[in-house]
């Protein structure tokens, strides 16, 4: 290892050197160790949880495809997938949506854009119980924000998270504060447009509506196209605010997918059931990835020039 | 001519002006109602329609709530698991991101797709055992669950960005560095790491605020009342005291104070990681 033996060597190392091959497994070594640990090994035991019985303090018990033709009979499984589209499908495109459009704005040579892209921005970065205990507290049905805002327009207050149609939706509207991270992403997009573009466009005539369909949204076509499918397996994934702020309810109203798998893991005991639950989100999020993946070419522009 | 142009783009320019403060508005109120929440009296709290202004000012409000949560125990814990957290995550992700990043071994490649492909396998998936490898080790109900993954490279989207940001260092430093007789260890802690610091920030940032806000994790791991974290000391505030919504949004405005901190003090890294992650 003396400094002689490193200078006699070619001054650029050879390709692939033994030692330079053991010294890369030695620096990837803590992931090599973690995903056998933490993600492979768990990912066969899981396989086979899935496809037994097990209460975690008994041996477990094989029962073949059981869980999974559970699956479709049983009510709560195909509530909580309902309600997790129902979100998804609502928070995905709205906050897509309204992220571009306050990006828009700033694009627009505004004055005091970083006091406006802070404000804007500030929300995402807050989450966890603080933030679903303050929206509680906005969407209380007696003396929350909320309704006061409602009331404003002359409209009757509602129940929000007490009222079986409106849990769901106030879960969305609160989903819509953290926009600010979209908006920050399709910002930096925008700026990377080539201001040519717009000119040339101009020139022969075209309005900026024409402009933003024709040139702004395929230009930023990659980048919503990431936006979505990180907003997929983000809303199959929602936990914490519907743990903290309506349990599931009211009439299992706001019993996301992943609430359902907690309670069957950790409150029931039901280990087998939950791995088979785990497996069909992990199948569902894969086949919208793969649906994305596959419409993509027909509207994601990778080399517009 | 000119003078009806002037005149629509002011028209324009006032429009998008109102549109920008009338949404600034919108995002703010949640924040101004927790704070004005946060110092009412009781009484004051349950007025409809809400007052803005607390009339008196509780700032007793904040010292009650912080007792009631028994406060300075869940900090700790919560700063025991954050700390090291980030500490494990820098290290391990810097470090297995250079050996991606610049040292050639056989497989290197398909491992590296392997990294990617955890990066979108829902942790749902993997939970269960992971939980049950916990349980036989006797670590549910200590820290370590939370702590140790994070060591081993847990967080494969820091070794991704980290991975990309090694690949734009000039290679000829670290051939500059080889020739004088530095060894890989020594090139990556006196060269990587130091030229990698934005990257670094980003990183830990993130893994500060992910470890601070987690919810999930304490829930399933922790179950005695002196490990509790903030964010589990919260929930357990709101089951007891339902109705004091003063002392709840005091409550939590002091666990939110941190993270708005870090996000003033090291804005323009929070932007940079925003971007580099939504772009890939």
């Amino acid at each position: 290892m003396g400094k002689k033996k490193e200078f006699s060597k070619p001054n650029k190392q050879r390709p692939g050197s033994k030692k330079e091959a053991v010294e890369g497994f030695l620096f990837i070594s803590p992931w090599l160790i973690g995903f056998l640990i933490f993600t492979l090994g768990p990912l066969i035991a899981s396989i086979f949880l899935s496809l037994s019985k097990w209460d975690i303090f008994a041996d477990p018990q094989f029962v073949g495809l059981q869980n999974y033709s559970k699956m479709l009979v049983d009510p709560l499984f195909k509530k909580s997938l309902w309600n997790t589209f129902y979100y998804a499908i609502f928070s995905i495109p709205l906050g897509m949506a309204g992220g571009l459009s306050l990006a828009l704005l700033l694009n627009q040579k505004v004055k005091g854009l970083p006091i406006f892209r802070t404000i804007f921005y500030l929300p995402s970065v807050t989450s966890g119980v603080a933030v679903a205990l303050l929206w509680k507290w906005i969407f209380n049905p007696e003396f929350g924000i909320a309704n006061m805002i409602l009331n404003w327009f002359g409209l009757p207050s509602l129940q929000w998270l007490s009222s079986p149609h409106w849990a769901m939706p106030a879960l969305i509207i609160m989903s819509l504060w953290g926009i600010g991270g979209g908006m920050l992403i399709y910002l930096a997009g925008l700026q990377g447009i080539p201001q040519q573009l717009y000119e040339a466009a101009e020139l022969d005539g075209a309005g900026s509506w024409s402009c933003f369909i024709n040139i702004t949204l395929p230009m930023l076509s990659p980048t919503l196209f990431f936006q979505l499918i990180m907003g997929i397996i983000g809303s199959f994934q929602v936990f914490t605010q519907v743990y903290v702020m309506t349990q599931g309810g009211p009439a299992n109203a706001t019993l996301v997918y992943v609430l359902y798998l907690y309670q069957n893991a950790f409150q029931w005991w039901k280990m087998g059931y939950a791995s088979a639950l785990a497996w069909v989100l992990f199948a569902i999020v894969m086949v919208f990835t793969l649906i994305q993946f596959k419409l993509a070419p027909h509207w994601v522009h990778y080399d517009v020039l | 001519m000119s003078a009806s142009i002037n005149k629509q783009k002011t028209g324009k320019l006032a429009l998008i002006y109102t549109l920008l403060i009338l949404g600034a508005l919108c995002f703010m109120i949640p924040f101004i109602w927790m704070l004005s929440s946060s110092l009412k009296e009781l009484p004051q709290i349950f007025v409809f329609p809400p007052q803005w202004i607390p009339k008196p000012v509780r700032w007793d409000n904040y010292a009650r709530a912080l007792l009631k949560m028994n406060f300075p125990l869940a900090l700790k814990n919560t700063l025991i698991i954050t700390v090291f957290t980030v500490t494990g995550q820098l290290l391990s992700s810097a470090c297995v991101a250079y050996g991606f990043a610049r040292l050639r071994f056989p497989g290197r490649e398909l491992l590296f797709m392997l990294v990617i492909s955890t990066m979108m396998l829902p942790s749902q998936v993997t939970m269960i055992p992971v939980f049950i490898i916990f349980k036989t080790l006797g670590w549910v109900d200590t820290l370590k669950p939370l702590i140790v993954p994070s060591f081993l490279g847990a967080n494969t989207f820091a070794i991704f960005l980290l991975r990309q940001f090694f690949l734009t260092i000039p290679k000829e430093l670290e051939d500059a560095a080889r020739i004088d007789g530095c060894g890989s260890l020594r090139i990556f802690f006196q060269i990587m790491m130091p030229l990698a610091k934005p990257a670094l920030v980003t990183v830990g940032i993130f893994a500060f605020m992910g470890s601070w806000n987690d919810f999930f994790g304490p829930l399933i791991y922790l179950n005695s009342e002196s490990l509790r974290t903030l964010a589990i000391a919260l929930q357990t505030f709101q089951g007891q005291f339902t109705a004091e919504w003063n002392l709840l949004m005091a409550a939590s405005v002091v666990v939110l104070l941190p993270v708005l901190m870090i996000f003033f003090i090291l804005q323009r890294y929070f932007v940079q990681g925003i971007v580099l992650t939504g772009l890939k």
